[in-house]
């Protein structure tokens, strides 16, 4: 488990902002994602805890070790960290053939354990039949599960025991869909065989809904939210953080009415007013972000004029989408349904957009 | 009359030594520069480069105060061989040594610093000392680059004229290097052999800068 608090100051250059990094967070058993647009600052907390940047203020605690303490003046080097790093574009060596790589990394063990440790990992990632080939010789997928493999080995150095945590710095950027899907296994067999936490930067959804126990979210050198993935979906709890999923809706409105007793709000949504349920907290002509997901509102082609919590509106284009289509209309507002709805009224210009009221979320 | 080879087999002798040691010494020096950050290393850098535009005979003063019989360098070291070091072919090898060193670090940091800090940081994170990164993931990764700047250095040392004539002298048979020989050969009027002993000196020079540009060449690809 990993305790972090970590600050660090870059004043503004001639041809760069200044940006500041403060963020604390915890990382137990299990996949955490630190989840984040790029410039954010994930990667540069990854490399604190790994000891490649030193931070201003802070401390920095692996299990029942102190990696960095600001106070103290402690600042372990990397090769005592026993911190696994996987890099981007994995950083095999390239002049060493995949089972060099391997040993070098298991270096700091006993040289009758070194070879069993290689050939242990070499079998678990099936990569016995590829010890021999250089890096350049070998698949995306094999030096994916090369590079990981040699991260487990490692941290022999100055203590037994291994790594005790597993860092990966946007593991699956670039890769096509098997390629990701292969990593995700591998990723799973590394928590359910060797049992050490990992720690994961990714700007990729897709990428922490898969893999994450529990996650981060980072925007601009701050935490902006943490939970499971279900629940920060559910409740992004920011426009920031609802922005940065990508998932939603956001309209801006205003409140117009409010019935607690019924359990029920009116909105206006630029032109259209729609009811939604009670919101605790606030006033009337308060402004308010609503973000719905796209694929919880519902649309079909104009025939009569809009019912409750339905409006009118304009389609501007149309989107295909993996799994159906996106229609995209006047002020923003998005909606995606299967190909075989839309083909129903795909000649239709304007459309009836439904609100259901269980649906909006309000910022 | 015939030509005596004697100072082409000095000089060739003392190139490969002189080689040999700024290959040793220079790549620490140039690690230092790519690696640590230090107070005092632009003097440092710009010590290390004097030689390439100081005249020859400055740099064999500064030599000669250094490593005379009088000063405590010099002693120590006829303490611990036994013979004074100036006016030996010994010297000879000193004088390549500063000759060619400010072009093999320069070289040689070029090409430490062209390794992608990434297979360096991979190294530290599994466990490895700096001297074991050095030795097995930075040095491997640009042997070609070394082995390069190492040829220049050769040729370079090959060529020293003033500094040696400064700290080794001219003593035929002893510490006449090849550049000496023929500066004495023209003097002497002795053209037959002067012409041989350029063309030989110019061959290898350019048989060595050749294999440079291959080497340096390969290592783009």
């Amino acid at each position: 488990m990993i305790q972090a608090r970590i600050r660090k100051h870059f004043p503004q250059g001639r041809e760069s902002a200044g940006f500041s990094l403060d963020v604390e967070f915890e990382a137990g058993p299990g996949v955490t994602v630190l989840f984040g647009a790029s410039g954010a600052g994930k990667t540069l907390t990854l490399d604190s805890i790994a000891g490649f940047v030193k931070p201003d203020e802070g401390r920095i605690l692996l299990d029942d070790v102190i990696l960095f303490d600001a106070v103290s003046g402690v600042n372990l080097p990397p090769r005592d960290r026993r911190c696994g790093y996987v890099f981007q574009n994995y950083a095999l060596f390239p002049h060493m053939t995949l089972r060099e790589n391997l040993t070098f990394a298991a270096g700091g063990w006993p040289r009758a354990e070194r070879r069993r440790k290689v050939n242990e990992v070499l079998e678990r990632f099936r990569l016995a039949g590829f010890a021999g080939r250089m890096p350049h010789e070998l698949s995306g997928g094999q030096k994916q599960r090369g590079s990981i493999a040699r991260a487990l080995v490692g941290g022999g150095a100055s203590h037994s025991g291994g790594i005790r945590i597993l860092l990966l710095d946007e593991p699956a950027q670039g890769l096509d869909a098997p390629l990701r899907e292969e990593f995700y296994a591998v990723l799973r067999q590394v928590k359910a065989e060797f049992g050490i936490p990992a720690l994961l930067v990714t700007h990729s959804l897709e990428e922490c809904c898969a893999l994450a126990d529990y996650m981060h979210v980072v925007s601009a050198g701050r935490l902006a939210r943490s939970g499971t993935p279900r629940e920060v979906i559910e409740d992004p709890s920011s426009v920031d953080v609802a922005r940065l999923l990508g998932l939603y809706n956001l309209i801006p409105g205003e409140v117009r009415a409010l019935d607690p007793g019924r359990n029920r709000s009116r909105l206006k949504l630029g032109e259209f007013e729609v009811d939604a349920r009670y919101l605790p907290g606030r006033l009337i002509g308060d402004r308010v972000t609503v973000y719905v997901r796209p694929a919880e509102l519902r649309a079909s082609p104009k025939d009569g004029r809009p019912g409750p919590n339905q409006a009118a509106l304009v389609l501007r284009q149309v989107v295909d989408l993996a799994s159906g289509v996106r229609l995209e209309f006047e002020g923003g507002i998005a909606v995606e349904m299967s190909r075989a709805n839309y083909s129903l009224g795909s000649s239709a210009r304007e459309w009836i957009v439904e609100f259901p009221a269980s649906t909006l979320r309000v910022l | 009359m015939p030509i005596d080879w004697f100072p082409l087999w000095l000089s060739l002798r003392v190139a490969v030594l002189a080689t040999a040691a700024a290959v040793v010494f220079g790549l620490w020096l140039a690690w230092l520069l790519a690696n640590r950050e230090f107070r005092g290393k632009e003097w440092l850098d710009a010590v290390i480069a004097l030689p390439l535009v100081l005249p020859p005979t400055v740099l064999g003063y500064y030599l000669l105060v250094l490593l005379g019989r009088a000063s405590p360098l010099g002693k120590l070291y006829e303490t611990v061989v036994g013979q004074p070091l100036v006016f030996t072919w010994q010297a000879a090898v000193v004088a390549a040594l500063f000759h060619s060193l400010p072009l093999l670090v320069k070289s040689a940091r070029a090409a430490l610093e062209s390794v992608d800090p990434v297979y360096q940081r991979a190294a530290r994170t599994l466990g490895a000392s700096e001297w074991r990164v050095f030795l097995r993931v930075t040095l491997p990764l640009t042997q070609r680059q070394v082995l390069a700047a190492a040829a220049l250095a050769f040729a370079r040392s090959l060529g020293d004229f003033g500094v040696t004539l400064m700290i080794a002298g001219n003593i035929p048979g002893r510490t006449q290097t090849i550049s000496v020989a023929i500066y004495d050969a023209v003097m002497a009027d002795n053209a037959a052999a002067a012409r041989a002993m350029v063309l030989v000196v110019s061959a290898v020079a350019l048989a060595t800068l050749a294999l440079a540009n291959r080497l340096s060449g390969a290592a783009m690809r």
